[in-house]
């Protein structure tokens, strides 16, 4: 469809504008304000340029935690993308199973985030939860509070369990929207079911699916109150993950200048990746 | 069908470990804190409602349960009805500036949360709203408002614009076709971002504890509260958590056919 240039489209939008600036700018300016001062309390601020910066960039914490941050988003969307097509299509396409299929599927979204830390933190524990307890028994030998490869796992699984069901009915969503005629047609030209899925089913479910993988980006890479919960971010500093380096910076060390800085730096890298993301999205758009 | 037999038995057995963990905090909440410690038991052995009664009988809990449905409402309010002209406009006109207003309301999504805490509570302290519903509504707008935005422009772009034409044609003004025609025929885009706002609202914790400390204080931030000097009371934190689930599970119950419809209806 085509738009019409019309500037006074910008009194529909100002509202969303004027509500949205006052939440994002104001504490975005406090926080570039910060990034350039030295504060040890209130009224003892001093200003010192970018030098904050600097040191950000070299600091071995920072990088570490930056690291253990794109492996776990990237083990993120390696895992849910894939398994949450593969749900969506196995989902019952209508009727009451279908309705069923969709809330039961929906219910890990719908649980507070510090409740999903909670409920893991006790299922995956070896003694009093099901999930530990089973693979015990199983004779393998698991111990999320003491082992750091048992603890990433955990904080993987608790992920991949939460947030597939977004991937899913998203793309569940998508592939509703495709007409019938489309399988008809690739009935009678006896497509194989891999044909299907392959020049059916995933070009029209691409958009949904950039959504999907752009919201998983986002959320994985800031994540923070479920492995806070889950694991405090330990054994050592194997969970710890960005926000939480953060957080330990600003609020327990009180270091705001350096933790400001960093964040902004933070920031500017999830802004460039989604920016990617966007541009693929209006690209296709504009190819249709 | 062999092929559907499979599909069935591959989602059944997805759901089924889906629901596990819940189920064990279900499992949990009806237990006594003896019966949790004392060791594995698959359901509960001695069968009781006095977690569940804690959380009802104590004003300093339901009022959590309160306090999040308050704000949740009002932010799921809010968002619409800003959102609405918004999106109509992305979705009908071009506009100065508008692929960059665009992309800018969405990176407010990516902001990250840890530091931004700080100036939030200044900013909302030195307005005088500090501790109140309506400032942990407009916090959650900063994500709600550019999703909302984003998923209603989708279902707009469904709607031919002839519809538009034909309504002013009629000697429809803006407002009431706006009202009268065009909500009905996105009634399920409606539905799908109520749900998503309902959603992102009621799962958030950073901002809504930080912005609150006694009357507005939400039912996550009370949580912790289980804590105490005899250790964990994991009965009542359990039977916390399990109502925490039942608003969400209402609203998704009362929209699923919007779900089911398409949420990218105007994209896909």
């Amino acid at each position: 469809m085509d738009k019409i240039p019309d500037n006074r489209a910008w009194w529909l939008v100002l509202p969303v504008f004027l509500l949205v600036a006052f939440s994002a700018l104001i504490p975005l300016m406090t926080v570039v304000n910060y990034s350039v001062q030295d504060i040890f309390g209130p009224g003892q601020a001093y200003y010192v340029g970018t030098e904050w910066f600097k040191e950000v960039l070299t600091d071995e914490r920072l990088q570490a935690s930056l690291v253990r941050q794109f492996a776990f988003s990237g083990a993120v969307l390696l895992i849910q993308i894939p398994l949450g097509i593969g749900v969506a299509l196995m989902m019952p396409k209508s009727g009451i199973k279908g309705s069923l299929c969709l809330i039961l599927v929906a219910i890990p979204l719908l649980i507070p985030w510090n409740v999903v830390g909670t409920i893991w933190q006790i299922f995956a524990r070896g003694d009093i939860g099901l999930f530990g307890w089973a693979i015990n028994q199983a004779g393998i030998d698991y111990n999320y509070t003491g082992d750091t490869v048992d603890a990433w796992l955990t904080v993987l699984l608790m992920d991949v369990w939460h947030w597939t069901p977004l991937v899913a009915l998203l793309c569940y969503s998508g592939l509703r929207a495709i007409p019938e005629a489309f399988y008809q047609a690739a009935e009678i030209d006896r497509a194989s079911k891999w044909a299907v899925f392959r020049y059916i089913q995933l070009p029209r479910l691409k958009s949904v699916l950039i959504i999907a993988v752009l919201l998983r980006f986002m959320d994985s890479f800031m994540i923070y109150i479920e492995p806070f919960v889950l694991t405090g971010g330990g054994p050592g500093s194997s969970t710890t993950f960005l926000s939480q380096t953060l957080t330990t910076m600003a609020i327990g060390q009180f270091d705001l200048g350096r933790a400001a800085a960093f964040s902004l730096i933070y920031f500017l890298i999830v802004l460039l990746i989604s920016w990617l993301f966007f541009t693929a999205i209006t690209h296709a758009d504009k190819e249709k | 069908m062999r092929q559907t037999g499979y599909k069935n038995i591959g989602i059944t057995v997805y759901i089924l470990l889906l629901l596990t963990p819940v189920y064990w905090l279900l499992n949990m909440s009806f237990k006594t804190n003896r019966e949790i410690l004392g060791g594995l038991t698959l359901w509960p052995q001695n069968f009781t409602f006095d977690n569940y009664a804690v959380i009802f009988t104590d004003p300093s809990w339901y009022n959590g349960y309160l306090n999040s449905m308050a704000y949740v409402s009002i932010n799921v309010v809010i968002t619409l009805l800003v959102a609405l002209p918004a999106a109509y406009a992305f979705s009908r006109y071009k506009f100065l500036g508008d692929k960059h207003l665009f992309f800018w309301l969405l990176s407010n999504r990516m902001a990250p949360p840890a530091v931004f805490l700080l100036p939030f509570f200044q900013l909302y302290s030195s307005i005088g709203l500090f501790d109140t519903h309506i400032a942990v509504a407009l916090a959650h707008c900063l994500f709600n408002v550019p999703l909302a935005v984003w998923i209603l422009e989708g279902f707009m772009k469904g709607v031919p614009r002839e519809y538009d034409e034909m309504a002013y044609i009629d000697g429809y003004s803006f407002p009431k076709f706006f009202i009268k025609v065009f909500l009905p025929m996105i009634r399920s885009g409606i539905g799908v971002t109520a749900f998503f706002a309902f959603m992102f609202s009621w799962v958030e914790l950073l901002l809504a504890r930080t912005l609150t400390s006694v009357d507005a204080q939400p039912i996550g931030a009370i949580m912790t509260r289980t804590i105490g000097a005899s250790g964990i009371d994991w009965g009542v934190l359990a039977a916390a958590g399990v109502l925490t689930i039942i608003p969400g599970l209402l609203v998704i119950w009362f929209v699923r056919n919007h779900v089911a419809k398409g949420f990218a209806l105007g994209r896909v």
